[in-house]
């Protein structure tokens, strides 16, 4: 059901990374460091200006993949990778898109589990790749049947 | 603040004790992260998915563990940061955050990074690769 998706890749959409947005994120998690809030810390630093924590972009928008229904109950998160070229500044815009990279289904405990690989892409201004990030989402059998189903 | 190069292998970086979990927590990070799954902000929710409360966001703990590089960033940032979700955290848990410097190969220090609960059970563990300029 999710094989067919593989490969597919949503329509890039262009974020921005606002400075409200990046300080509400850096204070819910506890971690209201001068370098991604205080404008002053910011502009005294070697990037300029202020930067987003490395978890940010998971507030960015980064397109819907065609034919691609997930359920949004029921999910589990089992892994979570990001790589920089270099942190996030404010104010910029970043261009995001993903990628399903794999699904497969193995035999757990808990019934047959399927395993989606996405692959998320942020670019800057200049088309250089600022992040990717990886993320594996289990689904437990009573979702895949339910989405099967449909 | 941790002087990194000061660092050698098997040091950890100063580790974090949070207070103890929140709703007022999860709810602050579903409205900044945009992340609004039930499961973690409304008990009925959480119970209708077979969860005896709701858990915290796993981003959030990700988001969490990543402060303890926080005063780092004038000497480099974080070039790769790989969890993987191991267990749930609940309300009133308390996180500890820790990293441990495991390798140094030229400007990259390779750390492995946990959050555990009271008692000692990992809540999501990996690595991250801290580059510096």
């Amino acid at each position: 059901m999710f094989n067919e998706s593989i490969g597919k890749r949503s329509t890039p959409v262009k974020n921005i990374v606002e400075r409200g947005a990046v300080k509400k994120f850096a204070l819910s998690i506890g971690d209201p460091h001068p370098i991604f809030i205080d404008e002053e810390i910011g502009r005294q630093s070697r990037y300029g200006t202020n930067i987003a924590p490395p978890t940010f972009p998971r507030v960015f928008d980064f397109g819907t993949i065609e034919s691609l229904h997930l359920p949004n109950k029921g999910l589990i998160h089992g892994e979570q990778i990001y790589r920089y070229n270099r942190p996030m500044k404010v104010g910029e815009e970043i261009t995001c898109y993903t990628e399903v990279k794999d699904y497969y289904e193995k035999k757990g405990k808990q019934g047959e589990m399927g395993f989606l690989a996405f692959k998320n892409y942020g670019t800057d201004a200049n088309g250089e790749i600022v992040f990717t990030a990886e993320q594996l989402v289990i689904i437990n059998e009573t979702i895949r049947r339910m989405v099967m189903s449909k | 603040m941790t002087t990194l190069t000061e660092l050698h292998i098997g040091d950890s970086l100063h580790s974090i004790e949070l207070a103890p979990v929140t709703r007022l927590d999860l709810i602050k990070y579903a409205g900044a992260s945009g992340d609004f799954n039930p499961i973690h902000t409304i008990d009925e929710e959480a119970k209708n998915a077979g969860l005896p409360g709701i858990i915290a966001h796993g981003m959030w703990t990700m988001g969490n563990l990543a402060k303890l590089f926080s005063n780092l960033y004038e000497i480099g940032f974080i070039e790769e940061y790989k969890i993987r979700f191991k267990g749930m955290v609940f309300l009133n848990d308390v996180i500890t955050l820790q990293a441990d410097l495991k390798e140094k190969t030229g400007n990259r220090y390779f750390f492995n990074v946990a959050a555990t609960n009271q008692s000692g059970k990992e809540a999501i563990s990996g690595e991250v690769i801290f580059k510096t300029y």
